[in-house]
């Protein structure tokens, strides 16, 4: 039976947060509860007020309200573990149900010798949010974005139909859904395609580099070398070194690269060279203050550039170290204090990078405590109508809501964004504009198109689509 | 919607020709503004006042309607004509505040009581009208304005201060009502403001600007604040007044 309550439930970044009626279910009772719901859509409050449709949510890992449906529906997929995946050994292929996390899907594929095609920086997704989002990782500049991984999936349309859909029986409406923010349907199971492994660990090669310009040339002259590559930039250095940061790259380590004075080989469940128990060391208790301020970033960043290594190659790590390193810290949120946090993210094509580094200057110019700061070189992009990466640079940040003058900041961000050719991701979103949205992704009136045909009384809404205007009729 | 920064894209200013809900209205309007009512009685001042408020936010769209906080029979029909034009309530503000004249209030029972049904009375019936409406809609803050004359009532402007207290109040109670529905209210208290309703009196220490309100405001839907006192520091000195003996509060020249 699916579970019923109403509850006020946020993204990951803990604000906004609105009420919504949320539904636990499998994938069975899916349409049947879709159905019920649409029946009393305006019995629910007063007759006067329209209703306010209904979401699939995940488990609330974007940051902003991607995944909230205020006053309406949200309809979220249980995740069965082992049960809801089916995973074929010999070729590699996975039909898992679409509430089921890549963690789950991980602690069951790595023993196999199979790793995701596209892992982000948390397992903690579902498979469907995974496509919805149409998630990169740091593979991006060679593997694409996860949807294209994925041979088909079966949707829930608003008219209680249910579709197996592929890129080829109906391409439009699979790249209005494959980075479709959940606003076509359902995804209530998907083929994915996962990648060979033979060691759970990683090969890793880091560089310290100090500054923004050393950093960008670093990336492009050498990341092709590598499947995995990412940067942490300190957002907080200014002046010379501007930008500065630590550049890791890496790939799966083979048998041979584990020597046997590799990390932790020396015990019996380390020589298992598939043996995959990421830990989950501590966990932030629910009412901590406001931890991230600024005096205590900058002291992370100092130490933590300070302690990388100038350059060193060929260090082994385990995976869970190299993919998900916040996923070690549950709840890592909480450290922004009650009054949450966002991210904003962004990317502008290559021949921009100055307007990189504009960005990069604005930023540490207002001072704002950006504990998370990444840097990546994106790779070709698709034809996902709604799917963020293309060609070039991608920044990401976190910044605590409550902070001054972040409003002109991130004004000024848009616009530079924007000016530069460039696009903001909507999974993160929590503060950008209509305009913003329209001007950065040129695909969006043909995707409203494909929406519309899909969903003509537009049951399917989000708190992001209200706030951007996604849907035709944007004010309801 | 609101952001996560607390900026809304909608406002409705019930009172909209209140230097402090004006304020407000400048201090949040940006280019992520979508649309802004102002409520008012006059409504020709009121256009006038979309005039300089525009270029504050380029995208905007400006409607000024009528509204009359004594005419409580209206309000269920202009907060739905307000959810009609501009969609969901982001910021409600209730900015309407009579002060007048003690003297002749207390020989003149009508106007003592009109002045307590715009204060409270109205307050009450369009609070709760869009209370509905947020409670719907699950987000949204309304935020009023009371006063720290509410908080303990003095002799010379009991008549203010009682009406204060009662929608400070009722407020409070609607806050909680509102727990757990995704919507809220803010009631900030601010002590002497320099406004047009305040011109001419002697300033009482700690007064304050419509802008500091405002700014408060800001800040308050930022974070999670209910109770907002501007300047801050009169919370911790009502906390005292409040509790001074009643002979000693009587004599201090307030």
């Amino acid at each position: 039976m699916p579970k019923t309550k109403g509850t006020v439930v946020s993204g990951w970044g803990r604000v906004p947060n609105s009420r919504s009626q949320i539904h636990d279910l499998s994938p069975e009772e899916a349409a049947s509860t879709l159905l019920e719901a649409k029946t009393n859509f305006t019995s629910v409050h007063q007759p006067s007020i329209p209703h306010r449709g209904m979401l699939p949510r995940g488990r609330g890992r974007s940051y902003g309200d991607a995944a909230l449906n205020s006053g309406g529906h949200l309809l979220r997929l249980r995740d069965p573990g082992p049960k809801g995946i089916a995973l074929d050994i010999e070729r590699g292929i996975a039909v898992v149900e679409a509430g089921v996390t890549l963690d789950s899907l991980l602690s069951v594929s790595v023993a196999q010798g199979w790793f995701l095609p596209v892992s982000p920086g948390t397992r903690q997704v579902t498979v469907g949010g995974a496509i919805a989002a149409h998630v990169h990782g740091k593979n991006h500049h060679r593997d694409g974005s996860f949807g294209a991984h994925v041979d088909w999936i079966d949707l829930l349309l608003a008219n209680g139909d249910q579709i197996r859909l592929t890129e080829h029986s109906d391409p439009d409406l699979w790249w209005a859904t494959v980075g479709g923010m959940g606003l076509t349907g359902l995804i209530l199971a998907a083929q994915v395609r996962m990648i060979p492994i033979s060691t759970s660990r990683c090969r890793v090669d880091t560089d310290r580099v100090a500054n923004l310009d050393d950093l960008m040339e670093l990336m492009v002259t050498g990341d092709h070398h590598y499947r995995y590559s990412v940067a942490w930039v300190d957002l907080l250095a200014r002046g010379t070194s501007l930008g500065r940061g630590v550049l890791t790259r890496g790939d799966h380590a083979e048998p041979e690269d584990l020597g046997p004075r590799a990390i932790g080989l020396r015990t019996r469940a380390a020589q298992d060279l598939l043996a995959y128990r990421p830990t989950r060391a501590i966990s932030v208790p629910r009412r901590t203050p406001h931890l991230l301020n600024r005096w205590a970033v900058q002291a992370f960043n100092q130490a933590y550039f300070r302690s990388a290594p100038r350059h060193k190659v060929g260090e082994i790590t385990s995976m869970g170290s190299f993919f998900h390193p916040l996923d070690a810290i549950a709840n890592w949120n909480r450290l922004y204090g009650r009054h949450g946090f966002f991210q904003y993210q962004f990317v502008v094509p290559f021949g921009q990078e100055d307007a990189l580094r504009r960005a990069v200057e604005l930023v540490s110019g207002h001072g704002a405590a950006s504990f998370l700061a990444v840097l990546k070189r994106f790779g070709s992009g698709d034809a996902a109508m709604l799917g963020f990466p293309i060609p070039g640079w991608t920044l990401t940040m976190d910044l605590p809501a409550q902070a001054d003058g972040l409003s002109h900041l991130i004004n000024d961000l848009d616009d530079l964004v924007i000016g530069a050719g460039g696009r903001i991701y909507l999974a993160k979103d929590a503060v950008s504009k209509p305009e913003v949205i329209t001007a950065g992704y040129p695909e969006l009136a043909r995707w409203r198109e494909i929406r519309e045909r899909v969903d003509p009384e537009q049951i399917w809404i989000s708190d992001l689509a209200r706030r951007l205007g996604l849907l035709q009729n944007w004010n309801r | 919607m609101d952001s996560a920064l607390g900026s809304p894209q909608t406002i409705l200013v019930l009172g909209g020709s209140s230097e402090i809900g004006l304020a407000m209205v400048r201090e949040l309007c940006g280019p992520h503004t979508r649309s802004v009512m102002l409520a008012c009685r006059d409504v020709v001042a009121g256009e006038r006042l979309t005039v300089d408020l525009a270029p504050l936010a380029p995208q905007a769209k400006f409607v000024v309607t009528e509204f009359e906080a004594t005419a409580t029979d209206d309000h269920q029909g202009l907060v739905t004509s307000a959810v009609a034009e501009m969609g969901d309530l982001d910021l409600v503000i209730y900015a309407v505040g009579q002060l007048g004249d003690q003297h002749k209030l207390e020989n003149d029972p009508v106007a003592a009581t009109a002045l307590w049904t715009a204060n409270a009375t109205g307050a009450i019936s369009v609070g709760l009208a869009v209370a509905a409406q947020l409670r719907a809609q699950a987000h949204g803050t309304l935020a009023v304005i009371s006063s720290v004359a509410g908080e303990r009532i003095r002799r010379s402007n009991f008549i203010y201060g009682s009406s204060k207290a009662a929608m400070d109040a009722f407020f409070q109670g609607l806050a909680d009502s509102l727990l757990g529905t995704g919507a809220r209210v803010i009631i900030l208290r601010p002590g002497f403001v320099h406004t047009r309703m305040t011109a001419g009196m002697k300033a009482a220490p700690f007064s304050t600007t419509p802008e500091k309100v405002a700014t408060a405001l800001v800040s308050g839907l930022r974070t999670k604040s209910r109770i907002i006192w501007v300047p801050g520091l009169l919370r911790w000195i009502f906390m005292v007044l409040r509790h001074l003996p009643g002979p000693i509060w009587r004599r201090l020249p307030l």
